[in-house]
């Protein structure tokens, strides 16, 4: 077999075959590495879902996997690592000691962190193999890749469309092949919504079960580390391995409770509730269609659909508007010119952060900060914050309620297929739109997934959101895995 | 419009911003009708409702506080924009002679 003909099959395999044929020794990590950072070579200048490509150090990675693989077929007593040479896309918001964290913006060209981050870590504990660093927007505050420093990616699905955001990068690339699997954040539908655009599986992961160290803070009550992947399966291969208690992030659990899920291909017993608050007006008819099909599905394999009632979901957006910017001012102090990312020289220290803010930050971090310090500012706290954190107490009521009578929620990812880029070009009020059906969950804390359930007549994914209570992560990935197991829409990949 | 320009140029020196004059004009508009949007929230009655604290279920609790080993000095300064003596450069933060 030529070594061509390998490398165009490789990519196609899921991470979970992937890590099959490496175990049976089918093909070496340096071959599937290689096969991906080719294909990183042939399209990523078209499709910008990489910022940075860490060929060299991927490769010696490689090397190492398949030298601890051949140890293991000499002496079968070896111990080998679960992820041991499967190549992964980093977002990049997550500290990888020695690759550069931009996230996004001007304001850290030249960061280079000397740390990695914890659910990084203990990926590369498993013995992952990073190809590299993917395009966000500017400090995860977008819902496209447009508010990105370093250019928008466009979509595999259709290039003159976004990727969503603000994981847009590592949705791109694991849609593309670029990638079997990659890391994003969800702060208010960043893996969700990029999923949902892209045809992909993406798990929000619940509050406190990811360590967030070395995560680059924007809105730290709301922030999540999460997967994109394939499929259900590969996601849980990765969240598997990442989540967990942390001593460097007091907000991980260290004993994650056990939620019943269902086990096996039957969904017999499943209640799942359907929210009205989510089918409103300007969600689109096909994606309406779409997910209401997926639901059908998901009754067709056992389960039980009921209509309930999440009341406050219209007050998601404002609550979000006010809480993320009151966090991100506070978190995005620290960018000041002094210890590190860009300076602005001047004679006075309040003017040289100034200078230093107002050249390194664009348009929609500049917002989000001044709207923070307008709402915790003296005089209007009580009025803005106060009253946010007040109704996000309902919001996490109304899911506290729903899931004392149903196991999850179901409803749409995204409003809409993907947008075309520079579609809300002038109107930031119009982009947040696009996350209404996503920052609920972050307000509450709880998990998410979106899966793809179909397409719509222009051949763009439609993503179906699930949702459940605290720690029921597995849940999701289980209901997802019985209806991926019937279905064949994760399979499908876009022509590039 | 809620905000006036003076409104904008003391929000921008709350959060440090130097803004253009355009980027004033701009913002001024666009700030005003998210803090307009935001409004809405005024509408609810949360007399008595609990403001939420934390989104962690169950609590979490502190670790231990043990001294541990700090990241390596030269590591942590490679990042500075300007550095002098292992230390951090800044402009003058008193007024007076350098």
């Amino acid at each position: 077999m030529s070594a061509a003909k390998t490398s165009t099959a490789l990519h196609e395999l899921s991470a979970k075959q992937a890590l099959a044929g490496l175990r049976a020794g089918a093909f070496s990590s340096v071959e599937l590495t290689r096969a991906y950072l080719e294909r990183i070579e042939q399209h990523n200048s078209r499709l910008n879902a990489y910022l940075y490509v860490a060929s060299e150090t991927a490769l010696q990675a490689a090397a190492a996997a398949d030298k601890l693989y051949a140890k293991a077929r000499r002496k079968p007593e070896t111990r080998l690592p679960s992820l041991l040479g499967l190549p992964i896309a980093v977002k990049d918001v997550l500290a990888v000691a020695g690759m550069p964290a931009t996230c996004g913006s001007l304001i850290l060209e030249d960061f280079v962190p000397s740390y990695t981050a914890t659910s990084v870590q203990r990926l590369l504990d498993a013995g992952v193999v990073i190809l590299g660093k993917t395009n966000t927007d500017e400090f995860a505050m977008g819902s496209s890749t447009e508010n990105s420093a370093y250019g928008v990616t466009h979509n595999p699905w259709d290039e003159s469309r976004v990727p969503g955001g603000s994981s847009g990068g590592s949705a791109a690339a694991v849609a593309a092949r670029l990638a079997p699997v990659a890391l994003g954040t969800d702060t208010g539908g960043s893996v969700r919504q990029p999923a949902a655009f892209c045809g992909l599986t993406g798990l929000k992961t619940t509050y406190g079960r990811v360590s967030r160290y070395g995560l680059v803070a924007y809105g730290s009550s709301l922030d999540t580390v999460g997967v994109l992947a394939r499929d259900a399966v590969d996601a849980e291969l990765i969240l598997k391995v990442m989540g967990g208690y942390d001593p460097r992030d007091a907000t991980t659990v260290e004993k994650a409770p056990k939620l019943d899920k269902p086990s096996g291909r039957s969904l017999a017993g499943l209640k799942i509730g359907v929210p009205k608050e989510y089918f409103i007006e300007g969600l689109t008819a096909e994606v309406e269609s779409g997910v209401r099909e997926g639901i059908r599905q998901l009754e067709a394999l056992g389960a039980k659909a009921v209509p309930v009632s999440l009341p406050h979901t219209e007050y998601a957006l404002p609550v979000y508007y006010i809480i993320a910017p009151a966090e991100a001012s506070a978190n995005l102090a620290r960018f000041d010119g002094v210890r590190y990312g860009l300076r602005e020289e001047q004679a006075d220290l309040i003017e040289m952060f100034k200078r230093s803010r107002g050249a390194g930050f664009g348009p929609e971090v500049k917002r989000r900060i001044m709207v923070g310090s307008y709402a915790l500012s003296s005089g209007y706290y009580d009025a803005y914050y106060g009253q946010a954190q007040k109704v996000r107490t309902l919001i996490r009521q109304d899911f506290d309620k729903v899931f004392k009578k149903v196991d999850i929620v179901a409803a749409p990812a995204t409003p809409s297929t993907a947008f075309r880029i520079g579609a809300h070009g002038n109107d930031p009020l119009e982009m947040y739109l696009e996350d209404v059906f996503t920052l609920p969950a972050n307000l509450a804390g709880v998990p998410g997934l979106s899966l793809c359930a179909g397409f719509d007549s222009q051949g763009l994914p439609i993503g179906l959101q699930m949702l459940g209570p605290h720690f029921a992560d597995e849940r999701l990935l289980a209901v997802a895995k019985a209806y991926q197991h019937v279905t064949d829409w994760q399979t499908r990949q876009p022509a590039l | 419009m809620l905000l006036s320009k003076d409104d904008v140029e003391h929000i921008a020196l709350l959060a440090r911003l130097h803004l253009s004059e355009e980027e004033k004009e701009r913002y001024r508009e666009q700030l005003s009708n998210i803090l307009d949007h935001v409004g809405k929230l005024q509408e609810l009655d949360t007399a008595d409702v609990p403001a939420m604290a934390s989104i962690v279920v169950p609590r979490s609790r502190l670790r231990p506080d043990v001294p541990a080993e700090a990241m390596p000095r030269p590591e942590l300064l490679a990042n500075a924009p300007e550095t002098a003596e292992e230390q951090f450069k800044v402009p003058p933060v008193l007024d007076g002679d350098a």
